[in-house]
């Protein structure tokens, strides 16, 4: 990826945690963590990856996205604000009464979002769906879904995932946010899921290992799943939780809080400055 | 009367599949390794490209039809009644109910006459369960004509939609000449004054023959066929209420949270009158013929009737 790209997907992403910020000061509750941590993969996908119409969100052959971490929706509707499917003051309202941007992604209200989420497992489900639908009609969408790797621990991932290779849904690309954390401590001291990589190869899947902060790293796996036919693609982003705010980063406790006044003001100066060091090197 | 067909709701419910799929290609079948035994085995074999199997993982396939569904298709889930709307509640509230995804679920296996398996696969608590669904409609239909047009009225239903089906062989009494079904419409059987009778499903066929034989012995029994439970028919309840002056419910399924509580929740809001809910009053089934079951629990003609007169006798 030329420099200038990907410098500018990295101020887009930088903007998108800033308004994941902004949202879950607003809504003084939320999912900070894990909106960090997955937003440089979703802003490949809206602004590199994916075929989407900001101005006809339910365009018949589309590509599709579900978040089935559904949690981390505030960066996702940063990203959604920022590609123009709705206004960014919405963020302010996020989680209030009678706000579009409910606390989990709700595909009737909010345009933009192809699935409601939230009940962690069933995403990956409702995306396998979504692909077997595209494989049924011959159109040549494809189907994205974000998982963490907490969620990991629902059998219900494992479910669809032997039915995504069972049907050869190569048209499928599930990402796993390797951020290491979940609710009540690491995932490797919760509930273990290692080696994530040798469970889905044996599920049947393609399996790529990235960086999910390197563009580099995540174009080539998003090409590469491309370039592979007759059965899914998993690929396992090792991230950082909290990412791009100093104090949040690799800490457990940021995962479902607001930040306070203070906090917010530290989070938003952090990322103000990225984005304007991004802007000048755009 | 004339045509009448013996014969299981989950096969005539296979069948409507079948039928409507001729002309409707966004149907898509799925199960969860029961098509054999829920009768989406004979859509299966008509429409191989668009049954799938999703292995025995009730909630991934009712997930997996709210990802069909999001993109157009018009999926049937199946499943026993006690997996799919048990083992899978949560992802019909979720995945289906919350985006009011056009996803049609059917239960087979409803009720103790599913009959040997027992308590486990008996599921008397299906009906409770997709009622506390916003926006879910819930059919339990009577008899093979009644389930053939229910199922093509889920179908043309945009929204969620569950339906009972049954194990057990019965015998129609709908006569296809003349039956009418009206989604979240009841239907009235039999006209009297003294009492009313409201049924659903299985035990409709049962509950008629109990009226039949009163009416010959001069009592004014009235029937009321209920094959939506929701939304239930306010109007018909109301009426029966006010001109009746007493109700009993028949269903096979918990009395706690089905049809009876349907009911009641109608009467007790707009004509308050006495509800004698039949049913399995909160309990497990246990294993046996489902004949036998069914006369135990007191849910066929001659259980009802006995109610009846004891209601009468008040």
């Amino acid at each position: 990826m030329q420099t200038k790209e990907m410098r500018q997907l990295q101020l887009l992403a930088a903007k998108a945690r800033l308004g994941a910020i902004i949202g879950t000061f607003n809504a003084k509750s939320g999912h900070p963590g894990g909106s960090l941590s997955a937003a440089d993969i979703m802003t490949y996908l809206y602004f590199k990856e994916m075929n989407v119409d900001p101005a006809d969100p339910a365009m018949d052959n589309r590509d599709r996205f579900v978040l089935s971490k559904g949690h981390c929706c505030p960066s996702l509707y940063a990203i959604l604000a920022l590609k123009g499917f709705f206004a960014w003051d919405e963020l302010t309202k996020l989680r209030h009464v009678g706000a579009m941007l409910q606390g989990h992604p709700d595909m009737k209200g909010t345009p933009g979002i192809d699935m409601s989420t939230g009940s962690l497992g069933q995403g990956v489900s409702a995306a396998c769906g979504m692909a077997l639908a595209g494989k049924c009609d011959n159109k040549d969408y494809r189907v994205y879904a974000v998982l963490g790797d907490g969620e990991c621990e629902e059998g219900q991932v494992w479910e669809a995932a032997m039915f995504a290779a069972h049907n050869k849904l190569d048209n499928l690309v599930i990402v796993v946010d390797q951020n290491g954390l979940q609710i009540d401590g690491p995932v490797s001291e919760v509930c273990g899921i290692e080696p994530l990589d040798k469970k889905f190869e044996s599920f049947g899947f393609n399996v790529i290992k990235i960086d999910g902060h390197n563009f580099d790293d995540i174009e080539a796996a998003f090409e590469k799943a491309k370039t592979t036919k007759g059965m899914p693609t998993a690929i396992l982003a090792k991230t950082v939780k909290g990412k791009g705010v100093s104090f949040m980063e690799d800490q457990v406790d940021w995962h479902g809080k607001g930040p306070n006044k203070d906090e917010y003001e530290k989070a938003t100066n952090e990322l103000e400055a990225q984005i304007a060091e991004l802007e000048g090197e755009c | 009367m004339a045509n009448i067909v013996t014969k299981a709701t989950r096969e005539s419910f296979g069948e409507a599949l079948c039928e409507l799929a001729k002309e409707n290609d966004k149907i898509v079948v799925l199960d969860a390794d029961l098509a054999g035994a829920t009768k989406t085995s004979i859509f299966k074999k008509a429409f191989p490209e668009r049954f799938f199997d999703c292995g025995i993982a009730e909630g991934n396939m009712i997930s997996i039809s709210a990802g069909l569904a999001a993109c157009g298709k018009i999926p049937v889930a199946a499943s026993f009644a006690m997996f799919a709307t048990g083992r899978a509640y949560e992802q019909i509230r979720n995945s289906v109910g919350y985006p009011h995804l056009n996803v049609k679920i059917a239960g087979s296996h409803a009720g103790i006459s599913t009959g040997e398996d027992g308590a486990t696969h008996q599921c008397l608590e299906d009906v409770a369960l997709m009622r506390t669904i916003p926006g879910m409609t819930v059919l339990c239909p009577a008899d093979h004509y009644e389930m053939m047009a229910a199922t093509k009225a889920a179908i043309e239903l945009e929204g969620p939609v569950y339906i009972r089906l049954g194990r057990l062989a019965i015998d129609s009494f709908n006569d296809p000449d003349t039956y009418e079904f009206e989604l979240g419409k009841g239907i009235t059987l039999s006209e009297g004054d003294d009492i009313t009778v409201i049924a659903t499903g299985l035990v409709v066929n049962e509950a008629r023959k109990a009226v039949e034989e009163l009416k010959a012995e001069g009592k004014s029994v009235r029937l009321i066929n209920i094959h939506t439970i929701k939304p239930i028919d306010r109007d018909i309840i109301i009426k029966a209420a006010k001109e009746t002056g007493r109700i009993i419910t028949i269903e096979e399924h918990n009395v706690i949270g089905g049809l009876g509580d349907a009911v009641c929740d109608v009467v007790t809001s707009e004509c308050p009158v006495p509800v004698r809910k039949v049913g399995v009053y909160d309990r497990y089934g246990y294993s046996g013929p489902a004949w036998e079951l069914l006369e135990a629990f007191g849910l066929t003609a001659n259980g009802i009737k006995k109610v009846i007169l004891e209601e009468l006798a008040k």
